[in-house]
């Protein structure tokens, strides 16, 4: 059992909650415990940090703070958004110890500095692939466009993640559990994110492209790990094609929701019914995942 | 009772600004021992040296001291300028008033009281300085060139001309270096193998130059004039003395899909193979870890059709033991390749290439034979985007120096693609245009001018493929800083120079100093660029920093003729700053105890076994004795030393601790 | 670093106040463009990324005027693709944020971004009393500050059809501390303002 502190973090409460079914679904198969941070609150998002920067720390502090008095070593966090403020505050903090005193003077907690933020794709990937074999019941056989978005990735030098500009290691999960991943331009590029309200047009400019990429390479679903990405690639799919003049059915899917499909949990249990976006996907001849899992060339590289 | 003259300089208003020079020379007039004292503005000048004859030759003076600049700087002035009235120079001390004083403190009193001290010191070390003379030492007139490229060619020639003999080492199986992968070179467009190869076979056949390819420096030891070196000569698995270079082994060779270096990946070569065909020598060598014979135990096919028998599998490697009295580098450098740039495709694109790639496509001895035709279908593109400053200047990824050459040859690049294919688009990407040079901003006008190659201002932040095209996304910063896209079939990046492989353990194995970024030091960047900061060892070419041809050139000339004005004399003279392990009156003879930890804390293996016998032989003791011609002065073993027999001439711990007690 | 000449009224510069206050060092640009060529929105934007990083070399109140007015610093989505690729490590997306705080404080906004600052906004307050976001809230208070009334109509039954919607917002324990965060960080905000 991997024992993991629990961000959830706003959106997975509201527009997002089949991100938290999802994964709460899937976490006792793939032998992830969770325990949510008790009485968290919201990281701030993009908006704490456009307007007040004190604000952008104190409100993931306290956050981070809350965790470390549980005692917990790493802290879970599906949002991507939340994930990229939490681990850049951590980092901010912990170089900084003026500050690191100051902030914590502001949320009435000392914040030590000794936790992990650790994201899904992170957390998925150290699913020992094993274990996660014997429990596929449906694999997931299907072409996926894995898109990581700008959050999850970025900035380089903090997060951390695999290679910035061509990441594997969702695509690596993704094979583990029987899909195709294909090679796009459009992994690492922004979505429009907290756009999607106030500026419609940005986003339906800048998600159609993504959309349209996926599509012309052949992918027959969207895969992310971030609220954020799904609605403005789900909720805002009429507002993308009006503006590219086509239709376009491919749903986009949490992988959360992807690993819970090919463990055989229900499209209910997973939240397949939020989508605006009907999650239909081609039917496949089933056959049991013979290949063994083999990292891709690339991340062997690394 | 010693006789000391002081000597303050003002160096102008470098010392003079800040520290009262005329009350320094006043009070050391009241220190015991010291007979004269005067200032002078600038004391290393003629008059101010001739205050310093004048005062040893009226006063008879046992010691100088000459509180100015630095004794890096002007040691040397003072000194002659004691011998020359017959005081040993050694008597002669320098206090640093510059560097140690006056640029480092304000004007105030106690900048001057602490000019005082800095003198007072130096008076008394000098009071018990003895004279000593200088340690002669013969030069052995062979020169080590170390690289055979254009550089190292170059200089050995030059050397060799100059009547002196070279060991010419190179680690490839040919030399000829980058210069033989041109194609063509700015700002002339001549043919770069037209202009090389003939002093390649120059090289192979001066009867000064003894040429060892395909193989690399072992071990150096000894000093300038006296150096004495191992030469590892890797296996060939030839016969080099029966080879007669037909090619017929490579023609048999089965491996034949080996990505081929001369080629920059580009080709491919076979397990036994020549370079390149202009190659010097036309000896082939098997490549072991690519071929089958020594892979799996099985074929020979090599073996089987060479019509000389001249294939040797158990050929091992020599080592070839040489003397030499000085050592150029010509190391040259690289370029890193493609997988470099996590936003150009982290090389997964067949189409992004190199600089010296992209060489290899435009050269008629190339994969291509001179046809530009794009790595992935053998396309000719009709769109190429050329990438300047791909990892240079570039902090966060790359390197933060200018690698010098992109500028001048990703013109040529373009201007070349322009002669060979009418029709195409030629656009380059660009930060700055660094044109300076004979000829070179004319070159760059031209190909904007005449050839109508697209420059434009600004980076690429991406690159990535859609329909066999690749999408360029840069920005023009003439242009409101907006971005660009270009639908291109093949790009060009021109990647940072950086020092070559191996350069580090060369440098640590020479005791040559390195900078950051592991290109080679220059003893001065201004004044001594082409010495290194160990006596004897020279540099030439890129292995100091990324340069183009001519400036290679010159510099290996340069170096050239520092070894021949240095192979000009029978023996050197140096400094007897070296360390001497004591001699007592018998029955003691030293009071060294042969405990001999000295030994291997010496770096420079100057520590020799000394055994005192008595007349009719009978052994008395083992003591240590320092090899003055090997001794670098470092004084590791006089710190070492637990019966404190070892002494440092001209800093013996009776000066220092004089000196310390002085301040 | 920056002089203060160039300011008749004696601020300091916002090249200087950005080094002070975020430890950034805008010369460190050398106008290569690469965050202009991969910014999703540079050309949406009146400034891109690069020519800002210019003006705020420029140091004259009249250009930095046009920085704070500008609709970049409103326009630009913190998507870190600029300090990802950007050779010399110039932290725009820090700097954007500092500019943002800046232009809201002298009241220097650009016309357009009021409805993405309107968002923000309604973001923070929502925060500000339960401690979690509440969506619909938060579209509410943007309704109610913007008059998009119309706008997103059709997708709110959608949601709420799907549970999406969740009318209550949820109070967290801690919800008094959160409004003293907000009290500290924006007196400590406005104190700046003062000092000035």
């Amino acid at each position: 059992m991997m024992r993991l502190g629990y961000f959830p973090g706003c959106s997975l409460l509201g527009t997002a909650r089949e991100y938290d079914e999802s994964l709460r679904a899937i976490s006792h198969k793939t032998g992830i415990e969770l325990f949510e941070i008790p009485d968290w609150n919201c990281c701030g998002a993009s908006a704490a940090h456009c307007i007040n920067h004190d604000l952008s720390l104190a409100l993931p502090a306290r956050i981070l703070a809350l965790a470390e008095k549980e005692k917990l070593e790493e802290i879970l966090v599906p949002c991507a958004a939340c994930f990229n403020r939490l681990d850049v505050v951590r980092h901010e903090l912990i170089s900084d110890e003026k500050l690191r005193q100051r902030i914590s003077g502001i949320i009435e907690m000392d914040f030590q500095g000794n936790i992990k933020v650790i994201n899904i794709i992170e957390a998925l990937s150290r699913i020992p692939s094993d274990g996660l074999k014997e429990q596929i019941l449906k694999p997931f056989q299907y072409t996926v466009a894995c898109y990581y978005g700008c959050l999850l990735v970025r900035p380089p030098k903090i997060v951390n993640f695999d290679r910035a500009e061509d990441p594997q290691i969702m695509d690596d999960v993704m094979k583990k559990i029987g899909a195709d991943t294909i090679d796009w331009a459009y992994k690492v590029e922004c979505c429009g994110a907290g756009f999607s309200v106030s500026r419609t047009d940005i986003v339906a400019k800048l998600s159609g492209k993504i959309i349209k990429d996926a599509v012309q390479r052949g992918a027959e679903a969207i895969i992310v790990a971030c609220p954020m990405c799904h609605s403005n690639l789900d909720m805002r799919r009429s507002e993308i094609e009006r503006l590219e003049g086509r239709k376009y059915s491919i749903p986009v899917l949490y992988i959360t929701q992807a690993i819970g499909l090919a463990l055989g949990i229900s499209n209910k249990k997973l939240g397949l019914h939020r989508h605006i976006v009907p999650v239909k996907l081609p039917l496949k001849v089933k056959t049991v995942v013979e290949k063994e899992f083999v990292p891709t060339a690339k991340a062997e590289e690394e | 009772m010693s006789r000391i003259g002081v000597f303050i300089c003002h160096c102008g208003e470098n010392i003079g600004a800040t520290v009262d020079c005329g009350k320094v020379a006043e009070t050391c007039l009241n220190i015991p021992g010291v007979v004269h004292s005067e200032d002078y503005k600038y004391m290393c000048s003629d008059p101010g040296q001739n205050l310093i004859r004048e005062a040893i030759r009226e006063k008879n003076l046992t010691g100088v001291v000459v509180g100015a600049c630095s004794p890096r700087m002007h040691e040397p002035t003072f000194r002659r300028a004691c011998a020359e009235t017959g005081l040993n120079p050694f008597l002669c001390e320098m206090a640093n008033l510059r560097e140690h004083c006056s640029w480092v403190h304000e004007k105030a009193d106690v900048t001057t009281r602490k000019a005082i001290d800095l003198t007072r010191m130096l008076i008394e070390k000098v009071k018990r300085n003895q004279p000593l003379y200088p340690i002669k030492v013969p030069v052995t007139h062979t020169a080590l060139v170390i690289g055979g490229g254009i550089g190292g060619i170059q200089a050995s020639l030059d050397i060799a001309n100059a009547g002196h003999k070279v060991i010419l080492v190179e680690r490839d199986p040919s030399i000829g270096g980058h210069m033989a992968q041109l194609s063509e070179t700015f700002p002339t467009l001549d043919c770069s193998q037209c202009i090389l190869t003939p002093r390649m076979v120059e090289v192979a056949q001066h009867p000064n130059i003894t040429l060892y390819t395909y193989s690399e420096l072992e071990s150096i030891s000894g000093f300038i004039g006296n150096f004495t070196v191992e030469i590892r000569k890797k296996a060939r698995s030839i016969d080099e003395k029966l080879c007669t270079g037909c090619g017929i082994c490579m023609q048999k060779c089965p491996v034949k899909k080996i990505p081929s270096e001369f080629n920059a990946g580009l080709g491919n070569r076979t397990a036994i193979y020549v370079p390149f065909p202009q190659a010097v020598p036309n000896i082939p060598v098997i490549d072991k870890s690519n071929c089958t014979y020594y892979i799996r135990g099985k074929c020979k096919a090599c073996e089987k059709f060479c019509p000389a028998d001249a294939i040797r599998f158990d050929q091992e490697d020599e080592i070839i033991e040489a003397d030499v009295g000085a050592v150029v580098l010509a190391t040259g450098f690289d370029v890193v390749g493609t997988g470099f740039f996590p936003e150009y495709g982290y090389g997964n694109y067949k189409d992004v290439i190199t600089g010296l790639q992209y060489e290899r496509l435009a050269s008629a001895s190339g994969p291509t034979l001179g046809v530009i035709k794009r790595p992935s279908d053998g396309e000719i593109p009709e769109t190429v985007v050329f990438i300047a400053c791909a990892g240079s200047r570039d902090a966060a990824k790359g390197i933060e120096y200018c690698s010098k050459i992109c500028c001048m040859y990703t013109a040529k690049h373009a201007m070349l693609y322009k002669h060979k294919v009418h029709n195409g688009k030629a656009y380059i990407f660009y930060m700055d245009i660094r044109a300076g040079g004979k000829m070179y901003e004319e070159f760059v006008r031209r190909a904007v001018e005449e050839d109508h190659v697209n420059y434009i201002r600004g980076r690429v932040s991406r690159i990535y493929e859609e329909n066999g095209k690749l999408i360029v996304k840069g920005a023009d910063t003439l242009m409101g800083h907006k971005p660009v896209e270009i639908k291109a079939d093949l790009v060009v990046l021109a990647t940072a120079g950086v020092a070559n492989k191996g350069a580090e353990e060369l440098a640590q194995k020479l005791h040559v100093s390195y900078d950051p970024y592991y290109f080679f030091a220059e003893a001065h960047p201004k004044l001594r660029p082409v010495e290194t900061n160990t006596a004897g060892i020279f540099l030439a070419g890129a292995c100091q920093a990324p340069k183009d041809i001519p400036e290679t050139v010159a510099q290996a000339s340069g170096a050239g003729s520092k070894v021949a004005a240095l192979f000009s004399q029978s023996e050197l003279t140096r400094e007897p700053v070296v360390a001497v392990v004591n001699r007592t009156a018998p029955p003691v003879f030293s009071t060294c105890v042969g405990c001999f930890l000295c030994q291997p804390a010496c770096p420079y293996q100057a520590i020799e076994k000394e055994e005192i016998k008595t007349r009719d032989g009978k052994l008395i003791k083992v003591v240590a004795k320092i090899n003055e011609g090997l001794c670098q002065g470092c004084g590791t073993c006089v710190a070492l030393c637990r019966s404190k027999s070892i002494d440092l001439q001209g800093f013996t711990n009776e000066q220092m601790y004089a000196q310390i007690m002085a301040s | 670093m920056a002089g203060e000449s160039n300011h008749h009224n004696g601020d300091k510069t916002l090249s200087v106040r950005i080094y002070e206050q975020v430890n950034e060092s805008v010369f460190r640009c050398y106008q290569c463009g690469k965050c202009s060529a991969g910014c999703p929105l540079s050309e949406d934007m009146d400034y891109p990324p690069s020519q800002l990083m210019r003006m705020l070399q420029l140091e004259t109140p009249e250009v930095e005027a046009n920085i704070l007015r500008s609709y970049t610093i409103w326009l630009c989505l913190t998507c870190e693709t600029c300090i990802a690729r950007c050779p010399q490590e110039v932290d725009i997306p820090k700097i954007m944020d500092f500019l943002r705080s800046e232009s809201l404080r002298r009241k220097k906004v650009h016309p357009s971004a009021k409805d993405i600052i309107s968002f923000h906004k309604s973001f923070l307050d929502s925060i500000k009393y339960t401690g979690r976001l509440h969506e619909v809230g938060l579209i509410a208070g943007y309704k109610f500050r913007t008059y998009h009334l119309l706008k997103d109509l059709p997708v709110a039954p959608k949601l709420f059809l799907r549970g999406k919607l969740k009318l209550f917002p949820h109070f967290i324990k801690g919800k008094s501390v959160i409004s003293r965060i907000f009290t500290k960080t924006f007196r400590e905000y406005k104190g700046k303002e003062a000092e000035k």
